[in-house]
């Protein structure tokens, strides 16, 4: 695609944004209803939202880089990044979140039959179905390849039983994407990477309460659960093939780590000097210099993050690469809230106030205690930079 | 424009990789130089070869007669310097005082390009006033007198000044010291009358100079730019030192990173190679994730100088305070996991270090740069 139609595509998709995302929709996000997830029991928060994510829907830009078959826009890269770039600058909230759209859809994408795609990435880009992810348990964390929820051949269908912990939003979720172990005697051939309805006999869930006051995560058990292989022709209950889960939840934590690190952009990777400062007026010399030390790492890292799109995108990225911007985007921003805490001073402590909205700089800061060990701990990160970059011996 | 390399570009850091990993390297240039005490600290057939390279005009305008490149171009080079530690003007030549010509008149290009673009000559650059980087306070006076000007003062940190035949000197021509305006630029050449050197040997074993002017008397055609207008030249030339010396610090970071990657991988204790250790792999890996940061940051801010952005000011100082912090950490994990043969002479990582100090003091530190950069946000 030439510059010239880049340009024009430019005009068209700001043309159209100003006549579709109502300013309401233009506003930061600042709390979790603002955002909408879909899903079998979801609701709109206000009109606003329903027409943005509507419009949205209609125009595939729910998930713009999808192909229109599967419910996406089409669009290229390149046309993909000046949408992102028309949003941002309009302050754009995204119309629709959720795990279908950063985890299973490229799961599909890259190892789904014809039949998966049709079905489930056309649920996941209109909403229709939330889906949650099912990896760690109460021993598996950081070594996750030792997981032990086991489901039983019996033909045509499983029988699931076990146990998995920090499932996101388990509760409300519709479907789950899950890893189960199928071959005890076979560690890393031996998990299945299937799909099946929460809504199934023999599925609970119990939120874990956090130390941010929230409860996002949930432990999921799995009783006696009865999965089908197969939801009719050409749509198997697993992505891949049996036996290969482990490849299908490889590939992802390498998107998740992308999406974790905050390479996409977003408020983790800017500058917070001057707006804490204009927030809470005198700064103690000491802490300012703290401050702008941190943006100089926020600013660098920032750069990192363009570049590592820009390498991705041409395949120039080291394979490894998402986990040192894992490793690096996610120390940044527990940074970033030490300051934020240590600016707002004790403002920042309320824990229910309206002015705080409710206590949303304490609980935005344990919160992101959990950025470096959720997607694989900083100290895994680390490992794997040894490892797959530095070649360094034994690791 | 994506933050990697261009074919041009690909090819050129190829070309300069080789050219600099042979006839720049530490053995063939630093050492060599050092261990015979050298005055100019430097050799002056290295600087020939990088004429010959196209190295020395790179920045010069083609109707100049240079290559017309621009800061990315130069920030190759500049990286491969800092990977082989080869001591070179450079930095001061062909980067500081090349863009400073650039606002010359055609008489100040006539008579200084064509022998920087051979390879004939070397210039310096005489900004700082005492110990620290404050080009915001000038204070060294240039008066008119005739139809020229008489210079006096102190300038410090003059890099191979006592090699080089003509310096740029920033100089105050009206107002008070701490005045934006009232600043001139002037290029003096080496034979001024009443321009003294003390010229000394600093830690790198580069050679550095401190220059009192005592009423050193000056043509009006030594004017680079306009009288009084000199503090925008003086930005342009001090950005692209900055953007410059922060990709020689990423080569730095990186050969010293690199050397202490290799280490971890030979050197045996406890019946192991030192980099089965986890204490060592994650230290090394941190680095490894810096060392990358402060690389884009450094591409970015020279992308952002050649596109005549705006933001390119902030982003000089970013890069120039992030490069300071990781090239300072990699040499001093360079000598730590090297263990004692770190602190010998023998080994090169102590060079690094040495290398690393005196970048980190040119053209201001972490701490100028990061305070430049709270204030450029507005606290």
């Amino acid at each position: 695609m030439s510059d010239s139609d880049l340009e024009a595509f430019r005009a068209e998709t700001r043309a159209w944004l100003d006549a579709h995302c109502p300013p309401e929709m233009r506003e930061p996000v600042r709390d979790e209803d603002d955002i909408y997830w879909g899903g079998r029991n979801a609701s709109f928060k206000n009109d606003a939202q329903k027409a943005w994510f509507e419009a949205c829907r209609d125009k595939g830009y729910t998930v713009p880089a999808w192909p229109k078959d599967y419910g996406g826009a089409g669009l290229t890269p390149a046309q993909a990044k000046v949408l992102r770039e028309e949003m941002s600058r309009i302050g754009a909230r995204p119309p629709l979140s959720s795990f279908g759209i950063w985890m299973l859809g490229p799961a599909l994408l890259h190892f789904g039959t014809e039949g998966q795609k049709q079905r489930f990435l056309n649920e996941i880009a209109r909403g229709e179905i939330r889906w949650c992810q099912g990896y760690s348990e109460p021993g598996s964390g950081s070594d996750l390849v030792s997981l032990q929820t086991f489901g039983e051949d019996k033909g045509d269908h499983w029988v699931v039983n076990g146990q998995k912990i920090w499932t996101s939003y388990a509760d409300k979720a519709d479907w789950i994407f899950c890893l189960v172990r199928t071959d005890k005697a076979n560690k890393y051939q031996g998990i299945t990477f299937m799909l099946y309805d929460m809504a199934s006999e023999g599925v609970s869930t119990k939120p874990i309460l956090l130390i941010s006051g929230n409860s996002p995560f949930c432990e999921t058990f799995f009783d006696d659960v009865s999965v089908p292989k197969s939801y009719g022709e050409d749509v198997p209950a697993y992505v891949g093939e049996v036996n290969r889960g482990w490849d299908v939840a490889k590939y992802l934590l390498g998107h998740e780590r992308e999406m974790i690190s905050g390479a996409d952009g977003g408020d983790r990777t800017s500058a917070i000097g001057a707006a804490l400062t204009r927030a809470n007026g005198e700064i103690d010399p000491v802490l300012r210099a703290e401050l702008a030390q941190f943006d100089v790492d926020a600013l660098a890292y920032s750069a990192m993050g363009e570049k590592f799109l820009d390498e991705i995108k041409v395949g120039k990225a080291h394979p490894a690469q998402p986990n040192m911007m894992k490793y690096a985007g996610t120390e940044l921003n527990k940074r970033r809230h030490e300051l934020i805490m240590a600016a707002g001073g004790s403002h920042a402590l309320e824990w229910e106030s309206e002015d705080t909205g409710g206590g949303k700089p304490s609980r935005n800061w344990l919160r992101t205690k959990a950025n470096s060990i959720e997607g694989g701990t900083s100290e895994v990160m680390l490992n794997v930079i040894s490892k797959r970059i530095l070649d360094l011996p034994g690791a | 424009m994506p933050l990697y390399y261009d074919d041009d570009q690909t090819m050129l850091a190829e070309t300069a990789s080789q050219f600099m990993g042979e006839e720049g390297s530490i053995k063939n240039q630093l050492r060599h130089w050092r261990d015979r005490n050298c005055k100019d600290g430097f050799g002056h057939g290295l600087w020939k070869q990088f004429a010959e390279m196209g190295f020395t005009g790179m920045l010069v305008d083609e109707d100049d007669g240079g290559l017309g490149m621009g800061q990315v171009e130069a920030n190759i080079v500049l990286e491969e310097i800092g990977r082989n530690l080869t001591p070179s003007p450079f930095l001061s030549s062909s980067v500081l005082a090349a863009t400073a010509l650039k606002h010359g008149s055609n008489d100040v290009k006539g008579r200084w390009l064509p022998d920087l673009i051979a390879g004939e000559m070397v210039y310096a650059v005489a900004v700082d006033e005492g110990r620290k980087h404050r080009p915001e306070r000038i204070a060294c006076k240039a008066e008119r007198s005739g139809n020229g000007f008489r210079l006096s003062g102190k300038k410090d940190f003059v890099v191979y000044g006592a090699s080089s035949e003509m310096i740029v000197v920033a100089a105050r021509t009206s107002g008070s010291d701490s005045d934006t305006d009232g600043v001139t630029l002037f290029a003096v050449p080496q034979d001024a009358a009443g321009m003294s050197h003390d010229s000394v040997r600093l830690v790198d074993s580069s050679m550095a100079s401190h220059i009192t002017f005592d009423g050193v008397e000056l043509d009006g055609d030594a004017v680079i730019g306009e009288v009084d207008g000199g503090r925008d030249v003086l930005n342009a030339m001090l950005m692209a030192g900055r953007v410059g010396s922060a990709a020689e610090g990423v080569g730095v970071a990186r050969g010293a990173m690199d050397m202490t990657v290799d280490y971890l991988k030979q050197r045996k204790q406890f019946g192991k190679v030192i980099g089965e250790f986890q204490a060592l792999q994650h230290r090394a890996s941190h680095l490894y994730s810096e060392v990358e940061i402060a690389r884009a940051v450094t591409i970015k801010a020279a992308q952002l100088l050649d596109a005549g952005s705006e933001k390119a000011d902030l982003m000089a100082s970013v890069a120039k305070a992030k490069v300071a912090k990781v090239a300072g950490l990699a040499v001093r994990e360079g000598v730590q996991m090297h263990g004692g043969i770190g602190m010998t002479d023998e080994y090169d990582i102590g060079l690094y270090m040495k290398r690393d100090r005196a970048l980190q003091e040119f053209l201001g530190d972490q701490y100028y740069h990061a305070g430049r950069v709270a204030e450029l946000s507005g606290y």
